[in-house]
């Protein structure tokens, strides 16, 4: 009895003693890394941290990846004013234009990145298909490249310097609980339907939130955006005036900021038609209840995560970092992605290690030909099922605007705190 | 009688005024360096210049005159700014959580130093009023949702009476709940320092005035009120701190719909606009110190201690 908890203590007390080295390894004594085994920590957003992810990455290279998790907003916060805290950023591109401009970046070189020339032409050229998608806001196209290693700006052309290397992306539309509507939905407009009176809900991330309504108000008519992603104040003052309108009608029943907020609104039938994010969709549905992630006539609001190398970042610990870049572009983290309904940045890759159904499912917008599974065993679809959206081409071919900071952002977040308050 | 003797064999003053401070050093020191100069710092970026990346050390007032900006006339919709907006809207709920937590929290008291004759019994009905606090507050507030929503047990049993047509919607995302959630939650610090000034009282006063023919009303009001005030005027402090800085509770039950200050420093840190966020905080600072300024020109609560 007692042998296993001695071990499993040690090990404990093991990890921690590695975990203590490799911290006090980063900045006081690099000569240690020589014997020290490498540990990747690695700063992101809970969502994309997957444990599967990291244990495999350790069973095929023998490197630790050690998971930090903060919120969105945090990630960014960090990598502005604690650039040595992490080996290895995962953060959105919009978050670029804040952190490149500090120089805490570095430049990511191509040329070691076996797979770089088969990342998804959405990223480098904007297009999907050979067809250019809608540019709107902080599209990654405008912010991939940097001038270079150590540059502070972007590039507008592409060069041999990645900003970041793109992991998950994804095109948001509206939720919505079919059952409680019992129509069909195709625009934004919906959103502000007096017809769902108290039983909407938007989300209160005021970069995010603000381009939901600017979807909605573009689709009701009242106002066509130059850049929904980068609005003039008058456009900020308009959007707004028109989202407060609707909360003094009580057109919304909440507004939420955190995953699990979205999933209680609408599995409660608090909501039943709101801004929402996929994942989001999915735990609803796990729960038995329906719940689309609803394609509407005027598009998507995309959105796109990456890898990026804080600019101190040197030696093994380098090499180790393109290491995991190199091995999550290889296919295995790809296809887990795709099957819990993200996209990967390299499509080619993760085909293969997908089985022909699964790709069909995800990735054509087919009929599922047996039960979709989860990656960790759930039942997401049965078979004959059709992925919301259809398929990739589809969906990210119907990309309207990119999440973005405006150069207005000052001014935006403070109409938002208006709308809130009123 | 005693002094002078003690004197004699206690050390001169200024050892006795060294060994003060000494004892109070230790304290002093952790204050010093984990809020003193922390709020030193706050004061100091709230004068610093920012932009989306970086801030800029200066001295101007362009945040402070930021959050006043526009306060002097009302926005195209008839409201306020949104600065004297939010602080209305939180005083409000101060107001209001005070006075029900007040009103509860002192009967409570009542009913437990006066009306519980054994202490054992006193012990376990105190820690009883304790059990909110043994979930976390998420959890607490977060099954509000199946309780008081739309489909929630309230709105199912009043709808199975044939009490309403329609689901009740202002029970939950409502002014309503964010005040209930409130007094559910701060009731307890009420409580505790009233119960603590009543069992000080002592009980020959209650006697004699009865015996001198004052009615139970009288007592209350002339002898109990006055000798627990003390312990509300601590629980009150309590109340009102902690109501002014909330964000989280506002939020969740307020369905984020209901502004409050630590909302819009909660936004604004998590946009980088720290010196912004700075301003916000010393303003919040100088409302709550001036509240308790106020509270305890009412109560002298050195002398009452």
């Amino acid at each position: 009895m007692t042998e296993p908890i001695d071990t499993s203590a040690g090990v404990q007390r093991r990890t921690l003693l590695q975990g203590t080295a490799g911290i006090l390894a980063t900045g006081i004594a690099p000569f240690v890394h020589a014997q020290e085994k490498v540990v990747l920590r690695y700063l992101g957003t809970a969502v994309n941290q997957d444990k599967a992810i990291a244990e495999k990455f350790k069973a095929d290279t023998g490197i630790e990846i050690q998971y930090v998790a903060v919120t969105t907003d945090d990630v960014t916060k960090r990598a502005v004013t604690a650039p040595n805290s992490f080996d290895l950023i995962d953060t959105e591109f919009f978050s670029l234009k804040k952190i490149v401009p500090t120089g805490n970046l570095k430049g990511i070189d191509t040329k070691k990145i076996k797979n770089a020339d088969k990342i998804t032409t959405l990223f480098t050229k904007g297009e999907v298909g050979g067809k250019v998608v809608g540019d709107q806001g902080t599209a990654p196209k405008k912010v991939i490249y940097l001038e270079g290693e150590k540059s502070k700006k972007f590039a507008a052309a592409p060069t041999q310097f990645m900003s970041l290397i793109p992991t998950v992306y994804n095109a948001d539309t509206l939720g919505i609980r079919p059952d409680l509507i019992k129509r069909p939905i195709e625009s934004w407009a919906e959103l502000l339907n007096p017809e769902f009176k108290g039983k909407t809900a938007i989300l209160n991330i005021p970069s995010i939130g603000i381009m939901d309504a600017a979807m909605v108000v573009e689709a009701k008519g009242i106002h066509k955006y130059k850049d929904k992603g980068n609005m003039t104040k008058a456009e900020i003052d308009l959007t707004i005036k028109t989202l407060i309108e609707a909360k003094k009608a009580g057109q919304f029943r909440a507004l939420w900021k955190d995953f699990n907020e979205s999933v209680n609104l609408m599995a409660s039938g608090e909501v039943v038609i709101q801004s929402m994010w996929s994942p989001a969709v999915t735990a609803v549905r796990t729960k038995g209840i329906a719940c689309n992630f609803q394609p509407l006539k005027e598009g998507y609001r995309a959105w796109a995560a990456g890898f990026g190398l804080p600019a101190t970042l040197s030696g093994k610990k380098l090499d180790g970092a393109y290491e995991f870049i190199n091995w999550f572009l290889d296919g295995w983290a790809g296809a887990y992605l795709n099957r819990q309904g993200y996209y990967s940045a390299v499509l080619d890759t993760a085909k293969a290690k997908m089985d022909a159904y699964e790709w069909a499912y995800w990735m054509e917008g087919k009929p599922a030909s047996q039960d979709i599974k989860s990656p960790n065993g759930d039942l997401l679809a049965k078979a004959g099922a059709v992925r919301d959206g259809g398929s990739y081409e589809q969906r990210m071919g119907g990309i309207a605007c990119w999440n973005a900071v405006m150069d207005e952002n000052e001014y935006m977040v403070k109409k938002w705190n208006e709308f809130v308050a009123a | 009688m005693s002094a002078p003797t003690a004197s004699a064999h206690a050390p001169s003053p200024s050892v006795h005024a060294l060994k003060a401070w000494w004892q109070a050093a230790p304290f002093a020191l952790v204050f010093l360096l984990f809020f003193l100069i922390p709020l030193a710092l706050i004061a100091m970026v709230s004068l610093w210049n920012f932009n989306e990346y970086e801030l800029i050390p200066a001295v101007t007032l362009r945040n402070y005159a930021s959050l006043f900006e526009g306060c002097s006339q009302l926005t195209d919709n008839g409201d306020l700014c949104v600065t004297l907006n939010t602080y209305l809207s939180t005083f409000k709920f101060c107001l209001l959580v005070w006075g029900i937590t007040l009103l509860i929290g002192f009967s409570v008291a009542y009913f437990l130093a006066f009306h519980v004759r054994s202490s054992t019994m006193q012990t376990v009905l105190c820690v009883l009023c304790t059990v909110p606090f043994w979930t976390s507050n998420v959890i607490r507030m977060i099954s509000w949702v199946p309780l008081l929503g739309r489909n929630g047990l309230v709105n199912q049993v009043l709808g199975g009476m044939g009490l309403v047509d329609h689901p009740v919607e202002w029970l939950l995302f409502s002014n309503f709940s964010v005040v209930l959630a409130f007094v559910h939650l701060y009731t307890m610090f009420m409580i505790v320092p009233i119960f603590n000034s009543m069992m000080r009282i002592d009980r020959s006063l209650l006697e004699a005035a009865s015996d001198a023919g004052a009615s139970a009303w009288q007592t209350l009001w002339n002898v109990v009120v006055p000798l627990s005030r003390t312990g509300i005027l601590i629980g009150s402090i309590f109340v009102i701190t902690i109501v002014m800085g909330d964000f989280v509770t506002i939020g969740v039950m307020g369905g984020q719909q209901i502004a409050s200050i630590g909302k819009i420093i909660q936004v604004q840190t998590s946009y980088l606009q720290f010196p912004l966020a700075a301003a916000n905080a010393m303003i919040l600072l100088a409302v709550v110190l001036m509240i308790i300024w106020g509270l305890t020109r009412l109560v002298d609560i050195r002398k009452e201690l």
